[in-house]
């Protein structure tokens, strides 16, 4: 067996940022006002993102459990870009309100290390060292907020809530090894009559990873931490997380696990419906916008396993341009509520009232992530649902796309409640909110991305790629 | 005719959005220059519509000034225009709505360029819709038609503005879902791989996905067309719009609805049409008379003219259904004479309510003495309103009733002519129709004036006078020479129906 490092040059990489990033923290010990740190991060993130574009071709596994292939690069660009977004958001907010932003920031780049290994993984060991890297550092950064105790709080429910989950992963996976005697995927060949425990195992890290993608019945964890959570954090946990949820999920169901279908195809099918009903449904009288983005959230990831659902490699093909489009989308909505939220002071829907007037840009912007979350053409958001429904018609799921069709219409109507709050309201004081350069620039690169995804092509040939590494029916 | 415009159909969509994107830059405070740039946004769009009327090639038919690129091959997506006999009418009278509609909001003080910028973003979308010959981006741009309208009566509306704004912007979303899901039949059950309309209406797709499509289309579009019982959002979106977007809406906006029933339901799927065909005309011919009813019972001067939309859309759906040469023809010739009527009436009101301060009917009387002009022009539309010969609306009735009295001639469970009755029916609710514009005329600018309360009530001023003018004598035109569009209406109605 070769021993090629240029496969995991990209986490090397990373851990040599992280290690960069506590260097310099230790080094300035003195300045009590560091967010400039998340410059220094954001800027090493570039030059990882062009590395990991550099290593495009690579393909391969390093010792048979860490795989290099288009879809592990296609979900290590979304995470790195969140993480590189997220740092450039939390320059200023990690300055003020952060007694350790050091901390915060080698923390952020441990998740993004841990959901990197997690979607490259070949084998269960590895995906289980990933999700735990990944996840646990979240904790950390879900409860670092200090001075406010709903952020405790949220690390507490999140910290009980994935522990469960992980140990229903553990249970699951050990399951699998007893059935088939290995743990890495490539060596795993499950018979279509396959023995209760398999069966067990399978559906048991189902449900850890509908955790992770906060499907309904499994998602009572995510409102709570999305609330109380340092808002950037909130950001990048609810893409990157739910990012790695979906890779992970299609990295092992439709690859070694695809052949138990049978036996796991109906329960994604309700955790899809379930979703989307409950996730809109629940939104609507959310009167906290992080609230309510959070049950918006559910309802995305219930669009999203339509596309799992179609079984196909169209259906990957959307689903991991869906997810291209929702990390910027999602990404965006929660920089404009973290710029908002340190300037008002709280996270209510009402204090947006008149914000068209108090900061355009901000206003503008937010409409444009809502309007897209929404699914509003010619928004990115629009052709990423459009995409999941096809490739569900494709298939003949109408029930779950009518199901999709009818929530989206029904979501327009909490989306544009904010809007009616920023555009119709008056605002309560005239003074403008100010914003700090940085984030404008993330929030910059987010609008732009949600407007230019409105030509899609490039995406979903990356897209593409990844769908057709897997070898699924067309 | 020498002059050559390039790209004639991309000027009028994009004039509109670049006037927007200009407008977006300009300092909050320059309210003419804002105006200004609204106004030349416009005039391009009304000369080039007219330029594309003098030169469609009528001999030849069929879709012409054709242009566009791909935009996503491999799903048969393409930026792709063209316009024919149906079409050029309905982007000339758009064209002049918008123009019109951009004076009928000279007088808008609040946040000014937010409104012109939403304004001409939504008329861009109607331009788009009207000339798109790609099914895909006919949806986009609808959906950006729709859009801007739920912050313009959101902002600039009167009454309960937020209520009607989210009910209007439900109802259609609502709508285009179906149209979303009937859009994605279609491309699935052709096998083309497209969604390019004229590829589409030769696909020949069989009977039962044909039935099950155009009802898709029939709930998405019709909801926009204004039928009942769907038609709820219209009248109270109307009343609580601002002028322009009143006259926009009922204007054109409802004639989008209309147009997509003709141009996909009819056009792509005839078996389906033909299916449901009875339905489509007794729902038509129920919007004629229930709206001509609750017309009659309205005080608020915006309500009625609201309702009477409601009921005149219903005469445009009924031509749809009776799908002859005669009966579409008058169809189209309908969307323009109402469009034309409508958005007269709503800058009328729109006046008179800045003037008097009112809407209630009761709390009027005698206006005509203080404001003649208005008056005058209200007459001109109140009496095409309900069909008198010499104006507008009289051809477009009469061309829809004598098709739908011919057609469908097989009779209903073997001895009910239908479509006969359902002809003699709609052409008795002019009576009604009558009424109610003949009451208001008198109750609003007749009869007794009350000196006290309006002692100094103007007639219409300077950039007023273009909205009810241009509109008011169109309507007279139209009425004394109708051949000007049935000629060229009729060219493409006949490829239509084959």
């Amino acid at each position: 067996m070769e021993l090629n490092l240029w496969l995991i040059a990209p986490e090397i990489a990373l851990c040599g940022l992280i290690f960069l990033v506590m260097a310099v923290d230790l080094i300035f010990l003195r300045s009590s006002r560091k967010g400039w740190l998340g410059l220094l991060s954001a800027a090493g993130l570039c030059v990882i993102l062009a590395l990991l574009a550099g290593l495009k071709e690579m393909r391969g596994s390093l010792l048979g459990g860490f795989l290099a292939d288009p879809l592990a690069f296609d979900f290590k660009l979304i995470f790195l870009v969140a993480a590189g977004l997220c740092s450039l958001a939390s320059v200023d907010f990690a300055g003020r309100h952060l007694r350790w932003p050091g901390e915060f920031f080698s923390l952020l780049l441990f998740s993004t290390l841990g959901f990197m290994i997690m979607v490259s993984a070949g084998d269960l060991i590895l995906l289980y060292l990933g999700l735990e890297l990944g996840t646990i550092s979240l904790y950390a950064l879900s409860a670092m907020q200090k001075d406010r105790p709903r952020s405790g709080e949220a690390g507490l429910k999140y910290l009980i809530m994935g522990a469960v989950s992980s140990a229903v992963f553990l249970y699951g996976a050990s399951l699998i090894y007893g059935s088939l005697g290995t743990t890495v995927f490539a060596e795993m060949q499950p018979l279509e009559n396959a023995g209760p425990a398999l069966v067990v195992g399978g559906v048991m890290v189902l449900a850890a990873f509908a955790f992770k993608i906060t499907a309904v019945p499994f998602h009572m964890w995510a409102p709570d931490v999305y609330q109380g959570a340092p808002t950037p954090i909130t950001g990048f946990l609810s893409v990157a997380s739910k990012a790695a949820g979906f890779g992970a999920l299609i990295r092992l169901f439709m690859g070694p696990l695809f052949s138990l279908q049978g036996n796991w195809f109906a329960i994604l099918m309700v955790l899809s419906g379930l979703s989307m009903v409950a996730g809109n449904l629940l939104a609507l009288p959310q009167s906290n916008i992080k609230r309510m983005l959070a049950y918006s959230g559910i309802a995305q990831a219930g669009y999203l396993l339509i596309a799992l659902c179609a079984l196909t490699e169209k259906g990957m093909t959307s689903a991991v341009f869906f997810l291209f489009q929702y990390l910027f989308v999602n990404l965006g909505a929660f920089i404009v509520v973290t710029l908002v939220g340190s300037s008002v002071g709280n996270d209510e829907i009402r204090s947006y009232a008149g914000l068209s007037r108090r900061n355009p840009l901000l206003a503008l912007c937010l409409l444009l992530f809502l309007l897209s979350l929404g699914g509003i053409p010619p928004l990115s958001g629009f052709w990423g649902k459009l995409f999941l429904f096809w490739a569900g018609i494709d298939q003949n799921l109408y029930f779950l796309v009518l199901i999709g069709v009818l929530a989206s219409v029904l979501s327009l109507y909490y989306y544009l409640m904010v809007a009616r709050q920023m555009y119709i309201e008056d605002p309560p004081e005239t003074t403008p909110l100010p914003v700090s350069l940085p984030a404008s620039i993330a929030l910059i690169i987010c609008a732009l991305a949600v407007i230019l995804l409105g030509y899609p092509k490039p995406w979903i040939a990356l897209a593409q790629a990844a769908a057709k590494s897997l070898g699924l029916p067309q | 005719m020498n002059i050559v415009i390039p790209h004639p159909l991309s000027i009028i969509v994009l004039s509109p959005l670049l006037a927007a994107l200009i407008i977006m830059l300009l300092p909050r405070q320059r309210f003419f220059a804002i105006r200004f740039t609204g106004f030349l946004g416009t005039l391009p769009t009304v000369l080039t519509s007219l330029y594309i009327y003098l030169n469609y090639d009528r001999a030849r038919g069929g879709m012409q000034f054709v242009e566009g690129f791909p935009w996503l091959k491999q799903m048969g997506i393409s930026y792709s225009l063209g316009v024919d006999g149906i079409s050029i009418p309905l982007v000339m009278l758009t064209a002049v709505v918008i123009f019109t509609g951009v004076f009928a909001s000279w007088t808008i003080t609040y946040r000014p360029k937010e409104f012109y910028c939403l304004l001409l973003l939504l008329v861009s979308g109607v331009f788009g819709v009207f000339v798109s010959n790609n099914l895909f981006f006919f949806f986009l741009f609808y959906e950006l038609a729709v859009l801007p309208m739920y912050l313009l009566i959101g902002i600039w509306g009167t009454g309960a503005k937020e209520y009607s704004a989210m009910k209007l912007t439900l109802y259609l979303l609502a709508g285009s879902a179906f149209m979303l899901v009937g859009l994605l039949a279609l491309y699935f059950y052709s096998g083309l791989e497209t969604f390019d309309l004229e590829a589409l209406t030769r696909a020949g797709y069989n009977v039962g996905i044909q039935r099950i499509a155009f009802f898709l289309f029939y709930i998405g579009f019709g909801i926009l067309a204004g039928i009942w019982p769907l038609h709820t959002w219209s009248p109270d979106g109307h009343a609580s719009a601002p002028t322009a977007v009143s006259m926009l809406h009922a204007g054109v906006l409802m004639k989008l609805g209309a147009y997509g029933v003709l141009r996909v339901g009819v056009g792509i799927l005839p078996e389906g049409l033909k299916f449901w065909a009875p339905l489509v005309a007794v729902i038509a011919v129920i919007n004629i008379v229930y709206g001509a009813y609750v017309a009659m019972g309205q005080r608020d001067l915006k309500y009625v003219i609201a309702y009477s939309s409601v009921s005149h859309m219903g005469v445009v759906m009924l031509g749809c259904a009776a799908f002859n040469a005669i009966a579409v023809n008058g169809a189209v010739f309908q969307m323009v004479s109402h469009g034309l009527m409508t958005a007269l009436f709503f800058a009328l009101v729109g006046l008179v309510y800045e003037k008097a301060h009112t809407r209630d009917i009761l709390a009027m009387g005698g206006f005509a003495r203080r404001m003649p002009g208005i008056a005058l022009c209200f007459t001109i539309g109140g009496l095409a309103s309900f069909g008198l010969p010499g104006t507008s609306g009289f051809v477009a009735e009469f061309m829809v009733f004598l098709g739908t009295f011919r057609a469908h001639p097989e009779k209903l469970l073997g001895r009910v002519p239908l479509f006969m009755l359902l002809a003699i029916a709609s052409a008795v609710a002019i009576v009604i129709t009558a009424t109610y514009v003949l009451r208001l005329l008198q109750r609003v600018f007749h009869g007794p004036l009350d000196e006290h309360h309006y002692a100094d009530l103007p007639d219409a001023r300077t950039t007023e006078w273009v909205a009810i003018t241009v509109n008011a004598a169109l309507l007279l035109i139209l009425g004394l020479l109708p051949r000007l569009l049935t000629d060229l209406i009729g060219i493409s109605v006949g490829q239509f129906i084959r």
